[in-house]
């Protein structure tokens, strides 16, 4: 008996540490697959791109880690991205006369992106644990509401950022600090913020511990609505921030911007290892899960291999697969 | 470059029709159901700007024309409004641009069948002869005439990447069209990706093809908002003086860079979404007064130069 609760001891030790391995497996196999099948993958300019391009998504999905660990669900973050977008770029076309083209105008643009971020997750958040909605009804809802102002605001058409102030914005998504570019070193703060938050702090304890059983976390003196709603409040503010580094990329909003992305960061959430349910966030495997998404489309579109009309087939099959190779060990 | 057809092919169906309601004739209001899709791009976002402006004009020189004008968001909703127009509104004829083709097929037949004037407006029906005007885009120009533009500025042996649209028969038809016109001329055509006619899909895509592709003279994006990101790719990797790019459509920001004669943006095709406005002229045309307007009014894809691009320009479009 003793030798038998040994063993199973090693197991349920072990074994998660292996099963985590999955999505980085998935991720390395990737690599070694681009790598292959073009020179230019591993090159300084493919790899930037591909990085930077994920940062938007990735930060998205580091504050979604948090909401999903503690049992909720946002699927209104694509369309808040893009609503806060074209907030963020009238406000700075309507400011440019009285504040003239120069960093402060860039500033207050910023401050406007994430004080916007903040309300839209604390309207989420407040809804979810005040009116005691579901957060899928609560998000659906939310996501036609902010995708419709959005459009209206464009008046059906695109939002753009006047030129002069582009041409000073620009480089917040283009140039970088030592070679490396802004998108991609904020995305690596978030991660790493999120990380420490996870594994290091008292709200990402409480955040697993409200995922697991939310009645037993309150009777354990959890303010359970209190953290539910700074999930939603920092996915908001993260959302914000996402749009910081987005808008000077295109220096446009339109209706169709951000479309899907909410899928994309549920979806890299999943892939990285965090309970659907709730109750077990990773958000280093976040990280890896976004950066699964984002290689299979460069890869997809580096190489030749199938027909472009297939893409998504093979988006599908790489997904899942990345979680059978976690699940499928995890329940060895 | 301009071609207009205004072909009388359903003449003989027709005429019974026109002939049946002469409302003008008798001095009644006449009201007209429009049924377009909402804003949800760049492309439809014009059109319904364009659809708006022109029937505030139309109801100001023809008092004695009224619209109801409906947008739907899916299928389902342009057919309740088609019901409700009929049921509610007693409406004298009905100018729809159909969400797709299949489903809006019984519904729009229903109203032809109690003798209202239908005009269809840029995708077809799925059965023949139920419209009684059919004002369209030519998709095929649009790829051709792009086409031949790249056949007659690029030397043989030019290497050139197209971005598609979204996978549909639209698009299939512009691709297709372009392929054609290309033929022989010996540019090459490295890669053909979707793009879904999105900016942020197309800046990904035109990346991956600067890093995959070391030399690219030209690119075909086939769409102005997917022309934008594609611009901002090249010019991210310091590759303007490469390759110049036509998009296609006519969006504003695009015309304007043609008018101020950007070398990297050359030429625009021209795929208008003002073209429900000639829809709605045309269908008024037929309460007002006696002018026959029955059969197909194809509206060409023209080539937008700097010389004429000033024709092409709407600064208070949204698109």
């Amino acid at each position: 008996m003793s030798d038998a609760a040994v063993v199973t001891q090693v197991r349920t030790t072990r074994m998660p540490g292996l099963s985590a391995l999955g999505p980085l497996l998935a991720l390395v196999l990737l690599v070694a697959l681009g790598a292959f099948l073009n020179d230019n993958f591993l090159s300084q300019g493919n790899v930037t791109n591909v990085l930077a391009r994920s940062a938007f998504i990735g930060m998205i999905a580091v504050g979604m880690t948090f909401v999903i660990t503690s049992g909720g669900l946002d699927l209104s973050v694509g369309s808040m991205a893009a609503f806060i977008a074209g907030v963020m770029i009238l406000a700075m076309n309507a400011l440019l006369p009285t504040m003239g083209v120069g960093i402060p105008l860039i500033l207050t643009g910023m401050a406007i992106a994430l004080v916007v971020g903040l309300f839209a997750g604390l309207a989420n958040g407040l809804l979810v644990t005040q009116a005691r909605i579901e957060p899928f009804i609560v998000t659906l809802g939310t996501m036609g509401i902010f995708r419709s102002l959005v459009t209206w605001l464009a008046d059906g058409g695109t939002i753009s950022l006047d030129f002069a102030v582009r041409q000073l914005y620009r480089p917040v998504y283009y140039s970088g600090l030592f070679g490396i570019a802004w998108p991609i070193l904020v995305f690596a703060v978030v991660a790493i913020a999120g990380q420490l938050a996870m594994r290091h702090t008292r709200f990402g304890r409480y955040c697993e511990a409200i995922g697991s059983n939310d009645k037993v976390a309150r009777y354990s003196a959890v303010s359970v609505d209190g953290i539910r709603l700074m999930t939603y409040v920092l996915l908001g503010l993260l959302v914000g921030l996402a749009t910081i580094m987005y808008v000077p990329r295109l220096g446009s909003a339109s209706g169709s911007t951000g479309t899907l992305w909410e899928l994309e960061a549920i979806a890299a959430v999943i892939i990285g290892g965090t309970a659907l349910k709730g109750g077990y966030g990773r958000v280093w495997g976040t990280v890896v899960g976004v950066l699964i998404l984002s290689l299979i489309d460069n890869i997809l579109n580096l190489a030749d291999l199938v027909s472009p009309y297939l893409n998504g087939a093979i988006q599908g099959v790489i997904i899942v697969l990345a979680v059978v190779l976690q699940r499928g060990k995890s329940s060895a | 470059m301009e071609r207009r057809t205004f072909l009388a092919t359903s003449a003989a169906a027709a005429l019974a029709t026109t002939l049946a309601v002469p409302a003008s004739a008798q001095g009644k209001k006449a009201i007209i159901g429009v049924s377009i899709p909402s804003a949800t791009h760049g492309f439809m976002g014009g059109l319904n700007w364009h659809a708006q402006e022109t029937i505030k004009r139309l109801k100001a020189t023809y008092p004695n024309l009224e619209f109801v004008l409906a947008t739907a968001g899916n299928v389902g909703k342009q057919v309740n409004d088609i019901e409700d127009m009929m049921a509610t509104r007693n409406i004298d004829g009905l100018v729809v641009l159909p969400f797709e083709s299949e489903p809006l097929t019984s519904p729009v037949k229903a109203v032809k069948d109690a003798g209202k004037w239908v005009t269809v407006v840029d995708r077809g029906l799925a059965q023949a002869g139920i419209e009684d005007l059919y004002v369209a885009g030519d998709n095929t120009a649009f790829g051709r005439v792009s086409g031949e533009y790249f056949k007659a500025n690029l030397k043989p042996g030019a290497k050139i990447v197209v971005l598609r649209g979204i996978p549909t028969t639209l698009d299939n038809e512009r691709v297709d069209a372009f392929k054609k016109a290309i033929e022989g001329s010996g540019i090459e055509i490295l890669d053909m990706q979707h793009g879904n006619w999105n900016r942020d899909k197309a800046f990904s895509v035109m990346q991956d093809y600067l890093s995959k592709h070391k030399k690219i003279d030209a690119v075909w994006a086939a769409d102005d908002d997917m022309a934008i990101g594609v611009l901002e790719a090249i010019s991210q990797s310091g590759r303007q003086k490469e390759m110049w790019v036509v998009g296609g459509a006519g969006m504003k920001e695009i015309i304007k860079r043609v008018m101020d004669k950007d070398t990297q943006v050359p030429v625009d095709v021209s795929y208008p979404p003002a073209l429900i406005s000639s829809a709605l002229e045309i269908t008024a045309l037929r309460f007002v007064s006696d002018t026959p307007v029955y059969g197909r009014f194809i509206i060409g894809s023209t080539l937008i130069t700097p010389e004429n691009a000033a024709r092409f320009y709407f600064p208070n479009s949204p698109f």
